[in-house]
């Protein structure tokens, strides 16, 4: 299981990843072996250590960056040490960057945005979303000794991080990952400042595409100022040039978990749901009875957004 | 510069659809169209490719139907494309199938660049470009959100979660895999549709291409056991009324949910 940190933070997909390999290894999976690979990977060895993981291994990295190239290689010097019969990632953009690579390489199986996993007497048998996830594709690998699984961030539970650990072995393992860079890291920059985090607000007002124009998207958030909400957009909105990309929810945008998620006109798509399934009170208006966000929400309306928008205003005065 | 663009043509499920009784897609039911991130792909191809006298040719891996997905490419600016299709390849829809197959092309072509788009709207494995990088040996940088030419280089910003974005650069020859919102792709002209019939539609097969189809499809990542439609969860408690009511209910539970 490979642990991913940025600017010298685990990030919270590792803690899901440990969470679904725990389980996979109660069903006979195997031990687990967290990686940490990254320059500051020591840092982190602590914070993996948790109930159910057996082994945490430390690879350094000369580059303190992220770099997909060096990735692949570090991990598959990893998989050809310790021969694993799953190698979960999170679906994540560092992960897109290599794992693919990866498994063409090394002749592995592989499956991204997987969002259910089993261990069966065949070895692995997995779920993912087809077609803006109103299908559910089932897949397996027959006759792979390791399968590279990319896990959506959000579907699986969290690993019990309360309990105290046994102790898991910490080794450190030296690769020559030297030259194995093959893009330059010029700098990384953080979203435009001066604008508001929404990842701190209690109460999201949230719009989609179902907004329709920069004009109606305005209103909209006028009626968020009258409600005491924050607006959050979904990826259309923001790719149209209408909000500013700090205002994105999703798995390429912001992650969320407010104590109340409106949600206006959004569908529902997974790399959004990816953004805002932990909210812990979800309400979504759309006009489209089948609209996947219903199936996120706790309360729903089929309505015109517009219309208990207006209504909303009224009711909050 | 030669720029390779690979596309998919994609199944668009907006609407009612059904499954056939071995749980596959009925072909023939769904829409088909050019997939959302390739019209990204291919306008930065093309925008690339008109300040620096190049060639684009775009590639897509399919059936006869594809080739309208291909002749939409060559209406926005593509110079000619090719379309990979035979014996045996009826069942390369896995991401490392796919890479496997436009290696091929890639080889024959030997472009500076590749770009792809970051995922298909159908499957969304974001797997394809990637893999196709590495079975080429090609440095990449996937979910690209810009591009700029840099005298031999390519500066880019990977787009990543939070909004954050992360500069880098890379040489040519490279693969990138692009995001939607990276350009305005553009609308082709009547005229330019016109055009686009008289421009060039290869077709190659796996024997122009050295591939065995067996190999091909033993190299995918997965093995497809099922397809079904999701079960809707429980999901959503429905609010219903007139707008009024639906509103009041709204305002209650959020100020129920603030105060907890």
């Amino acid at each position: 299981m490979l642990a991913e940190a940025r600017r010298g933070r685990l990030r919270p997909v590792s803690v899901e990843l440990i969470g679904a390999a725990c389980a996979l290894s109660e069903e006979g999976a195997g031990p687990v072996t967290v990686a940490l690979i990254g320059a500051d990977a020591e840092t982190h060895a602590a914070a993996v250590d948790v109930v159910g993981v057996e082994h945490v291994l430390v690879v350094p990295t000369p580059q303190p960056a992220f770099e997909a190239h060096v990735m692949q290689t570090a991990v598959a010097a990893l998989i050809e040490r310790r021969a694993p019969s799953l190698v979960l990632a999170g679906h994540t953009i560092d992960s897109l960057g290599f794992a693919p690579a990866l498994a063409a390489c090394g002749g592995h199986g592989f499956a991204s945005d997987v969002t259910a996993i089993h261990w069966g007497e065949h070895g692995a048998v997995v779920q993912r979303g087809a077609y803006g996830d109103r299908l559910i594709a089932e897949l397996d690998f027959p006759g792979r000794q390791t399968v590279v699984l990319l896990l959506r961030p959000g579907a699986f539970a969290l690993a019990a991080t309360d309990r105290a650990s046994p102790g898991a072995t910490v080794e450190r393992i030296e690769l020559d990952l030297a030259g194995c860079a093959r893009t330059e890291h010029v700098e990384l920059r953080d979203p435009p400042t001066g604008d508001v985090d929404i990842a701190k607000a209690d109460f999201v007002l949230a719009l989609g595409r179902g907004v329709g124009t920069a004009e109606q998207l305005e209103r909209l958030e006028r009626v968020a100022d009258a409600i005491g909400a924050t607006v959050a957009v979904s990826g259309p909105l923001v790719e149209a040039g209408w909000a500013e990309r700090s205002r994105k929810v999703g798995q390429s945008g912001n992650t969320v978990a407010p104590r109340v998620y409106l949600a206006f006109g959004i569908s529902g798509a997974a790399q959004h749901v990816a953004g805002m399934s932990r909210s812990r009170m979800i309400i979504a208006v759309n006009s489209d009875p089948g609209a996947r966000i219903f199936d996120v929400a706790h309360y729903g309306a089929v309505a015109d957004l517009f219309v208990i928008a207006a209504e909303l205003e009224r009711s909050f005065a | 510069m030669k720029i390779l663009v690979p596309v998919k043509q994609v199944a668009s499920l907006d609407g009612d659809f059904t499954l056939a009784d071995d749980g596959g897609l009925r072909e023939g039911e769904p829409t088909w169209r050019l997939n959302e991130w390739d019209e990204f792909s291919l306008e930065a191809a093309v925008q690339l490719s008109e300040a620096a006298d190049g060639e684009v040719v775009v590639v897509s891996v399919g059936p006869e139907r594809v080739e309208e997905a291909l002749r939409a490419c060559l209406a926005r600016g593509a110079d000619r494309a090719i379309r990979v299709w035979g014996e045996g390849l009826a069942g390369a829809a896995d991401p490392l199938s796919l890479a496997s197959v436009l290696a091929a092309v890639a080889r024959a072509e030997a472009p500076a660049l590749i770009l792809c788009g970051a995922q298909s709207a159908d499957a969304a494995h974001a797997a394809t470009g990637v893999a196709l990088a590495g079975l080429l040996d090609l440095p990449r940088v996937a979910v690209v959100s810009a591009i700029e030419r840099d005298g031999r280089h390519l500066t880019v910003q990977r787009e990543l979660e939070g909004g954050a974005v992360e500069v880098l650069r890379i040489a040519p020859p490279c693969l990138l895999t692009v995001q939607t919102g990276i350009n305005r792709p553009r609308q082709p002209t009547l005229r330019a549709i016109r055009q686009a019939r008289m421009k060039p539609v290869a077709v190659a097969g796996p024997a122009e291409l050295a591939l065995e189809p067996a190999v091909v499809l033993a190299g995918a990542g997965s093995r497809t056991v099922g397809l079904r439609e999701r079960p809707r969860s429980a999901g959503a408690k429905l609010l219903e009324g007139a707008p009024a009511d639906v509103a009041a209910r709204i305002t209650e539970i959020v100020k129920e949910s603030l105060a907890r």
